[in-house]
C-alpha cells in the first residue's frame, strides 16, 4: 500500500486513542474530530468522494459541534477532569469495541471487493474505479427511491417540527 | 487574441509545467495553482481593507485613511506592519497550543475552500465532481476554529462570543445550504464548472443566469442574507459585538494572530461571495453576448468585487440586530422561505413544457406569488413577537 495510508492511518488511529485517554474532555472532543477527518482522508484514498465530503460535512460540521456544545453547556469547561474508570465501564467499553470490530471484520471480509485469492498476506482493496456523485443518485432515485423519500420526510418534518416548537415558546409564557 | 487572453493563466501554466523536469511535474502543477491563490486572495484582502475604510469613511461623512501614501493607498502596508511588530500575547491561563491552533485551522479550512471555485473559463484548481458538497464541507470546519479560540482564551466574554458564533454560523448554515439546492435541483449536478457553463448560454443575447428566473432571484437574495450572517458582517456581527462583549472570541487574540483571524474572516467573506456569483451571477459568464470579448477571469473578479462593495455599503448603513431577533430571523422566517423557494423550483421547472402563448410571464406571476405570499404571512407572523420592548429591571 501507499505509504500516504499510514500517515492517514497513524493519524486517524493515534488521535482516536489520545481522544480516549487524554484528561481534558475539550481536548478529546478536539482529537475525535481529528479522528473524523482522518476517516474522511480515508475514503478519499478508497476513491469515495461522495462519503469523505459527507464525512467531513455531517461528523466535523455537526457531530463535533454538537458535542463542543454538549459538554460547553453540560459542565464547566475549566476543569476537564474525569472521573475515575470503573471496572465495569471498562468492561463494556471494550465488549461495545469488540462487538463493532467484530461487525465491520464480518463486513468487510465478505465484501465482493476484497480479493482475498491474492498472495501476499495483505489484504488487496480492488476499489479502482471512482463511484461518481451521479452513480450515487441515480441509485438513490432509482433503486432505493422509497428510502430516500422516507428520509426526506422525517428530516422535514423535523427540522419544520423544530420551529413550530420554538414558535410556541411564547405563548405558553404568556 | 481573444481567446489568448482568455486563457493566459492557464497557457502560462501549461508552458511552466511543461518546462519543469518530468518527475517534478505534478508538484509543479499543485504549485502553480496554491500559489495564486493564496497571493491574490489575501492582497485583495488587503485591497478590501482599505476600500472598506474608504468606503466606510464616506458613508459617514468623513475622508478614511489619507494619510500613508497618496489617496492612503499604502494604508495596509502600514497596517500589517503594525500587525506583524505588536507583541504577541497569550494569556497565562490559556490552554496554549489550542489558542495557537485556532487562527490556522480557520485560515486552512477557508484557504481549502477556494480549490473548486472556477475563477475563468477552463481556471478551476480542482474540478471535483461533487465541488459544491467540498466548499460547504470545509467550511463547516471555521466553527470548531471559532470555538478553540474561544473556549482556549480562558475568558468569558471569549467564551460567550465564541458560543454566539457557532449558534448564529450553525443556524444560517442551514438556509446558506438549502437556498444553494434550487440550483443543483436544475442544473442535475453538483459540480461547479458545470453549473456555470449552463448558465454561460446566450437567449437573445441575454446570459441565462440563475438570477434571471424566479427561483433565482430569491435564492440569490437568501444566499445573501445567510451569506452575511455565516461571514459575521454587520448587520449580523454579534460575535464581535465590540460594544457588548468587547470583542468576542478574539478578545484575547493580539498581533499576527489576530490578523490571521481578520484574514480569515474576509477570505470566507469572498469565497462565499465567489460561492454566490458561481451559483446566481453566471460565474465567469459576460451578462451580455456582446461583451464576450472581455476575458472570462476579468468578469469573475468584476462581479467578486461587485459583492464586497455591497457587503461594504450594508456594513456603512444596517444597524446591528440582537442574538434572538437573529436567531429567530434564521429559523422562523429564513428556513421556511427557502423551503417554499424548492417549491418554487419545482414548479418552474414542470411548466417548462407549457406551450401556450405568454407562459413565460404566466409562469413568472405564479412563481413570484407563490415566493411573495409566504415572505408577506410570515412578516405578519414574525412582527408582534418583536413587541414592544418591556423593561422588566430598569424603570
Amino acid at each position: 500500500m501507499h505509504w500516504s495510508f499510514y500517515v492517514v492511518a497513524g493519524l486517524t488511529v493515534g488521535s482516536g486513542i489520545a481522544a480516549m485517554s487524554l484528561r481534558n474532555i475539550v481536548h478529546c472532543a478536539l482529537l475525535l474530530t481529528v479522528t473524523f477527518a482522518g476517516l474522511a482522508l480515508l475514503y478519499l484514498q478508497l476513491n469515495a468522494q461522495f462519503v469523505a465530503l459527507a464525512q467531513v460535512l455531517v461528523y466535523i460540521g455537526a457531530v463535533a459541534i454538537l458535542i463542543v456544545f454538549a459538554i460547553l453547556l453540560t459542565r464547566s469547561s475549566d476543569i476537564g477532569s474525569q472521573s475515575r474508570r470503573s471496572l465495569l465501564a471498562i468492561a463494556s467499553g471494550a465488549l461495545v469495541a469488540l462487538a463493532a470490530f467484530a461487525t465491520i471484520a464480518k463486513a468487510v471480509l465478505t465484501s465482493p471487493t476484497v480479493k482475498r485469492d491474492q498472495p501476499s498476506a495483505a489484504l488487496q482493496f480492488s476499489v479502482t474505479q471512482a463511484t461518481s456523485v451521479q452513480d450515487i443518485g441515480q441509485q438513490l432515485m432509482g433503486n432505493y427511491v422509497l428510502p430516500l423519500e422516507i428520509v426526506a420526510l422525517l428530516l422535514t418534518a423535523a427540522l419544520i417540527g423544530a420551529a413550530v416548537i420554538a414558535l410556541q415558546e411564547r405563548r405558553g409564557a404568556e | 487574441m481573444i481567446e489568448a487572453v482568455d486563457q493566459i493563466f492557464v497557457t502560462v501554466k501549461r508552458w511552466i509545467v511543461m518546462h519543469s523536469p518530468e518527475e517534478l511535474r505534478t508538484l509543479v502543477s499543485i504549485l502553480c495553482s496554491v500559489v495564486p491563490i493564496t497571493l491574490v486572495f489575501p492582497l485583495l484582502f488587503a485591497l478590501t481593507t482599505l476600500l472598506e475604510r474608504k468606503g466606510l469613511g464616506r458613508i459617514q461623512n468623513r475622508y478614511g485613511p489619507n494619510r500613508v501614501g497618496p489617496y492612503g493607498l499604502l494604508q495596509p502596508i502600514a497596517d500589517g506592519l503594525k500587525m506583524l511588530t505588536k507583541e504577541d500575547i497569550v494569556p497565562r491561563a490559556a490552554d496554549k497550543v489550542v489558542h495557537f491552533l485556532a487562527p490556522m485551522v480557520l485560515l486552512v479550512a477557508v484557504l481549502l475552500s477556494f480549490s473548486v471555485l472556477p475563477y475563468g473559463r477552463k481556471m478551476v484548481p480542482i474540478d471535483l465532481d461533487a465541488g459544491l458538497l467540498f466548499f460547504f464541507a470545509v467550511g463547516a470546519a471555521t466553527e470548531l476554529a471559532v470555538f478553540m479560540a474561544g473556549w482556549s482564551s480562558r475568558n468569558k466574554y471569549s467564551l460567550l462570543g465564541a458560543m454566539r458564533a457557532i449558534a448564529q454560523m450553525i443556524s444560517y448554515e442551514v438556509p446558506l445550504v438549502l437556498s444553494t439546492i434550487p440550483v443543483v435541483m436544475l442544473a442535475g449536478t453538483l459540480s461547479l464548472t458545470t453549473i456555470v457553463v449552463q448558465q454561460a448560454q446566450f437567449v437573445h443575447g441575454i446570459a441565462s443566469w440563475n438570477v434571471f428566473t424566479p427561483w433565482g432571484l430569491a435564492g440569490a437574495l437568501l444566499f445573501l442574507v445567510a451569506a452575511t450572517a455565516e461571514s459575521n458582517r454587520t448587520p449580523f456581527d454579534i460575535p464581535e459585538a465590540e460594544s457588548e462583549i468587547i470583542a468576542g472570541y478574539l478578545t484575547e487574540y493580539s498581533g499576527f494572530k489576530y490578523a490571521l483571524f481578520f484574514l480569515g474572516e474576509y477570505l470566507g467573506l469572498f469565497a462565499l461571495s465567489s460561492m454566490g456569483v458561481t451559483l446566481f451571477l453566471g460565474g465567469w459568464s459576460p451578462p451580455f453576448h456582446f461583451l464576450d470579448w472581455l476575458p472570462s477571469w476579468f468578469w469573475f473578479f468584476f462581479k467578486l468585487l461587485g459583492m464586497i462593495f455591497l457587503f461594504i455599503w450594508l456594513r456603512g448603513t444596517l444597524p446591528r440586530l440582537r442574538t434572538d431577533q437573529l436567531l429567530r430571523f434564521s429559523w422562523k422566517f429564513m428556513l421556511p422561505l427557502c423551503l417554499m423557494n424548492l417549491v418554487v423550483t419545482a414548479v418552474w421547472r414542470f411548466s417548462d413544457e407549457w406551450h401556450v402563448p405568454g407562459a413565460l410571464l404566466f409562469r413568472w406571476i405564479i412563481c413570484l406569488l407563490l415566493i411573495a405570499g409566504p415572505y408577506v404571512l410570515l412578516g405578519w407572523f414574525f412582527e408582534p413577537k418583536v413587541g414592544k420592548r418591556v423593561y422588566r429591571y430598569a424603570a
